[in-house]
C-alpha cells in the first residue's frame, strides 16, 4: 500500500508540476515538452487506477502523434515573445473566465452525488459480469452497445473536422506536373527504347 | 524489518536481476550487431570488412565503445544544453524500456500485462522525441531538417503498423503478447496474413530509421542529419539505441507473425531446442533482412517514402484489414469474448 500511495502522489505532483510549467515557461518547445510530461503523469495515474487500456490509448494518441504534431509546428513557428506578452493584461478576463467555467464544471462533476446521486451512475457505469475481463473488453462492451450512436457521432464529428481542415487549407493550382508512378510502371521497353540504324558519319 | 524485506526489498531485487538478465544480453547483442552488419555489408561487397581487432575482428566492437566512451562530449555554444542532453538518453531509454513486456518463452518475460501490444507500439511511438528534441537543441540546419524528416516519416508509418497490429489482434481476440504467440501454436500469422507481414515489416525499415528509408541521416545532402553536432557517448547512445530499436522490431516481428518462441512445427527434432533459442533465432533472421535490405536497395526519394506510407500501406493495409475482419466473421472463426 505503501508503494501504491507513494506512486500516486509522485504522478499527482508531477503532473501538476509540469501542468504549471507549461504556463510558466518562456520557451514555447520547452512548454510542449512539459506538456509531453503532463500526459505521461496522467498515464500513470490511470495505471495505478486500472485502467491500463485508458493509460496506452492517451499515450499512443495524445503522446505519439497530437504532440508530435504540436512540437513541430511551435519549433517551425517564429514567435515573438515580446510582442506575445504585450497582450496579457488584455486577453486576462477572458482567459480568467474560461478558467473558471472549467473549474466549475469540474466541482460540478465532484459534486453530482450531493445535488444527483443517480446521476453518479454514468461516471461508474460498468457492465455487468466484468469482474474477469480486461480493460479492453470491458470498455468495448459499454462502447459498442449501450454507447454505440453516441461513439457514431464522435466518429462523424472528427470526419467533419477532418474534411473541414482539408476545405480550408486546398487550393488548387494549375501548370503542376505531377508524377504519375503507375503511368512509369506502365511503360515498356517498347516505348521507351527505340533503337536506331546509323550510318557512320551521319548522325541521327 | 523482516515484513519490509519479504513485502518490497525482496522482490524489489528479485525484479532488479531479472531487468539486468535482458539489459545485458541486449546491449551485447547490439555491440555485435554492429559487427555483424559491417561483416554482412562487407560479404555482400565481396569485401573482408573488420578483421583486425581480435579474432575474425571479433573485439571490434568493444574497441568502438571504448573510443566513443574516452571522447571529449562537445555541447555546441548555440545549442539549448539540457534538451541537447536530454535527446540521447531518451533514444535509449525507450530504446531499453520496451522489452519489459517482450515475452521470451512461456511466462518469462518482466510485466505480463494485459495491454502488451499497445504497450509496445506506445513506447515505439515515442522514439520520434528523441530525435527531434535533438535536431532541436541542435541549433543546426542540418539536425533540424533531418528532425522534421524523421518525424513525419514515422508518424506517418505508425500508422499502418497500427492497421497490421489490430488485424493480428483480431485474429487473437487478446492484447497479452503472451497470448498473441499461443494463438500462432496451429498456423504462424506470417502465412494467412502474408501482406500485412509484408507491410510490417516495410513499416518497421521506416519507422526505425532503416535503408533505404535513412532520410533523417541521409548523408548526401544532410551531413548526417539529427545526430550531426554530437560527439562521444551522446552519440554513442542514439547509435545504440537506434540498434536495440532494429532489434525490438524484429523481436515485434517474431511475435506478432513468426509464432515467438514457439518451434516452426511441434514434433521431436524442433522441440529439441528451447523457446528462447526459437526467439532468438527468429529475431537475427529478421536483423539479417534489416542489413540486406541495407546492402540491397538504394535510399527512396522523401516525396516516394511519404507516397508509399499514406497513398499505398494507408489504404492497403486498411483495405486488408476490412478483409481480415470480414473472413473471420463470415467463417466463425472470430475468438469468443473470454470473460
Amino acid at each position: 500500500m505503501i508503494v501504491y500511495a507513494a506512486a500516486f502522489y509522485v504522478f499527482a505532483a508531477m503532473a501538476i508540476a509540469s501542468g504549471a510549467m507549461v504556463i510558466a515557461s518562456r520557451n514555447p518547445v520547452h512548454s510542449v515538452l512539459f506538456l509531453i510530461l503532463a500526459f505521461f503523469n496522467a498515464a500513470g495515474l490511470f495505471v495505478l487506477m486500472g485502467a491500463e487500456f485508458l493509460a496506452m490509448i492517451l499515450v499512443i494518441v495524445y503522446v505519439g502523434a497530437v504532440a508530435v504534431l504540436f512540437l513541430f509546428v511551435v519549433m517551425m513557428l517564429d514567435i515573438n515573445f515580446a510582442e506575445l506578452r504585450q497582450g496579457f493584461l488584455q486577453y486576462l478576463p477572458i482567459g480568467g473566465l474560461v478558467g473558471l467555467i472549467l473549474l466549475v464544471e469540474l466541482l460540478f462533476v465532484a459534486g453530482t452525488w450531493v445535488f444527483a446521486p443517480e446521476a453518479g451512475q454514468i461516471v461508474s457505469d460498468r457492465p455487468s459480469g466484468s469482474g474477469g475481463t480486461t480493460n479492453a473488453h470491458a470498455i468495448g462492451l459499454v462502447l459498442y452497445t449501450k454507447y454505440a450512436y453516441p461513439f457514431q457521432l464522435a466518429g462523424l464529428v472528427l470526419l467533419v473536422a477532418m474534411i473541414g481542415a482539408i476545405v480550408l487549407t486546398f487550393r488548387s493550382r494549375d501548370g503542376v506536373r505531377r508524377q504519375r508512378v503507375a503511368d512509369q510502371l506502365a511503360r515498356g521497353p517498347e516505348s521507351a527504347v527505340e533503337l536506331r540504324k546509323v550510318k557512320s558519319g551521319e548522325g541521327v | 524489518m523482516a515484513e519490509l524485506w519479504h513485502g518490497y526489498l525482496g522482490p524489489g531485487a528479485w525484479i532488479v536481476f531479472k531487468i539486468l538478465l535482458i539489459v545485458v544480453p541486449l546491449l551485447l547483442g547490439v555491440a555485435y550487431l554492429t559487427l555483424a552488419e559491417r561483416k554482412v555489408l562487407a560479404a555482400m561487397q565481396l569485401r573482408k570488412g573488420p578483421n583486425v581487432v581480435g579474432p575474425f575482428g571479433l573485439l571490434q566492437p568493444l574497441a568502438d565503445g571504448l573510443k566513443l566512451l574516452l571522447k571529449e562530449t562537445i555541447i555546441p555554444s548555440g545549442a539549448n544544453p539540457v534538451v541537447f542532453l536530454a535527446a540521447p538518453m531518451v533514444t535509449f531509454i525507450l530504446a531499453i524500456v520496451a522489452w519489459a513486456v517482450i515475452p521470451f518463452d512461456y511466462g518469462l518475460v518482466v510485466a505480463n500485462i494485459n495491454v502488451g501490444v499497445l504497450y509496445l507500439f506506445a513506447i515505439s511511438s515515442l522514439g520520434v522525441y528523441g530525435i527531434i528534441m535533438a535536431g532541436w537543441a541542435s541549433n543546426s540546419k542540418y539536425a533540424f531538417l533531418g528532425a522534421l524528416r524523421s518525424a513525419a516519416q514515422m508518424v506517418s508509418y505508425e500508422v499502418s503498423i497500427g492497421f497490421v497490429i489490430i488485424s493480428v489482434l483480431m485474429c487473437v481476440g487478446s492484447l497479452n503478447l503472451g497470448d498473441i504467440v499461443l494463438a500462432q501454436r496451429g498456423l504462424w500469422f506470417a502465412i494467412p496474413l502474408f501482406p500485412m507481414f509484408v507491410v510490417f515489416f516495410i513499416s518497421a525499415l521506416a519507422e526505425t530509421n532503416r535503408a533505404p528509408f535513412d532520410l533523417p541521416e541521409a548523408e548526401a545532402e544532410l551531413v548526417a542529419g539529427y545526430n550531426v553536432e554530437y560527439s562521444g557517448m551522446t552519440f554513442a547512445l542514439f547509435f545504440l539505441g537506434e540498434y536495440a530499436n532494429m532489434i525490438l522490431m524484429s523481436a515485434m516481428t517474431s511475435i506478432l507473425f513468426l509464432g515467438g518462441w514457439l518451434p516452426p512445427l511441434l514434433i521431436a527434432p524442433f522441440t529439441w531446442l528451447p523457446g528462447p533459442v526459437w526467439f532468438a533465432l527468429k529475431i537475427a533472421l529478421c536483423l539479417f533482412v534489416f542489413l540486406w535490405v541495407r546492402a540491397t536497395f538504394p535510399r527512396y526519394r522523401y516525396d516516394q517514402l511519404m507516397r508509399l506510407g499514406w497513398k499505398v500501406f494507408l489504404p492497403f493495409s486498411l483495405f486488408w484489414l476490412v478483409v481480415t475482419a470480414g473472413v473471420l466473421v463470415a467463417f466463425g472463426w472470430a475468438p469468443r469474448l473470454a470473460g
